[in-house]
């Protein structure tokens, strides 16, 4: 992935989940030093808004939620910037939605609930494609 | 109708949840039936509908109480009332998307549905549903399955 002049060695999260808790957890639990949040949204339609705005080079992606699911949000996001990195992290936990998931441009899928090193592990293997 | 011996995959994605979002084991009671359309809840409920190959609804209902140590033992600061209207909810819909991982994914969850402060206002679609009762250091919450 390009990473624009000047944010070499930073890439810009976004996190997306309705639930606040998790949202504010995976700002805490992650502690890789290349990643900067700039931005969180509670739904699939708010996520598209902030991700034409803020750009981010990865994102973590909430399934079940209200107005947009995950799934046509990712569609949407992968239709902006082919390159935008995205975990899923969801408590759907059969197969067939994962698979979903990567078909649409997915990059990785961890299912709720994780743990914090589940999650760091997560992101290392994603930002590993970086 | 449901089968009582589904009931093992909510009793598993109930210890599942525990195990890893508190890192602390809970000890799930023998399930049950009720039969009479009420079985009861706590002060904070997680509602999820579910509609696809099953239809009916699944709850989580909890005291204030475990809510609140629960959030502490996820590093959360902020233990309003919204936090923990927004962690009920989460778990409900966690113990009930893990459930496709053996029902698959025509069993389709909505978003949670929460209800506080008037637990008499927690009703079933139908007479009949499952109860797991679930004890974490010294609260009480439980899992209402209420399945075609």
């Amino acid at each position: 992935m390009e990473i624009p002049d000047g944010r070499k060695g930073t890439l810009k999260l976004m996190i997306v989940d309705d639930s606040n808790i998790i949202r504010r957890r995976i700002e805490r639990s992650q502690q890789i030093a290349r990643l900067e949040v700039v931005g969180a949204a509670s739904n699939g339609r708010a996520a598209v808004e902030m991700f034409r705005r803020t750009q981010p080079d990865v994102v973590t992606m909430d399934l079940t939620m209200p107005e947009m699911d995950g799934i046509e949000c990712v569609e949407e996001l992968i239709a902006i910037n082919s390159n935008v990195l995205i975990l899923v992290v969801s408590a759907l936990a059969d197969k067939a939605t994962a698979v979903e998931a990567i078909e649409k441009g997915a990059n990785g899928f961890l299912c709720k609930p994780f743990t914090d090193r589940q999650l760091n592990d997560a992101l290392e293997e994603l930002l590993a494609e970086a | 109708m449901f089968k009582e011996a589904e009931i093992r995959t909510f009793v598993e994605g109930t210890t599942n949840y525990f195990e890893t979002s508190a890192q602390q084991s809970a000890t799930v009671g023998s399930p049950y039936l009720v039969t009479d359309g009420k079985p009861g809840a706590y002060e904070y409920t997680g509602v999820i509908g579910i509609t696809g190959a099953r239809k009916g609804i699944v709850y989580f209902t909890a005291p204030r109480g475990m809510l609140t140590v629960l959030l502490m033992r996820m590093q959360e600061t902020d233990t309003s009332d919204e936090n923990i209207k927004d962690l009920v909810g989460e778990v409900a819909n966690t113990i009930s998307g893990n459930a496709r991982r053996d029902f698959g994914k025509h069993f389709v969850i909505s978003v949670p549905v929460i209800i506080a402060h008037d637990s008499e206002k927690v009703t079933t679609p139908h007479s009949r549903s499952f109860v797991i009762p679930i004890n974490w250091r010294t609260h009480s919450a439980k899992l209402v399955v209420c399945l075609e």
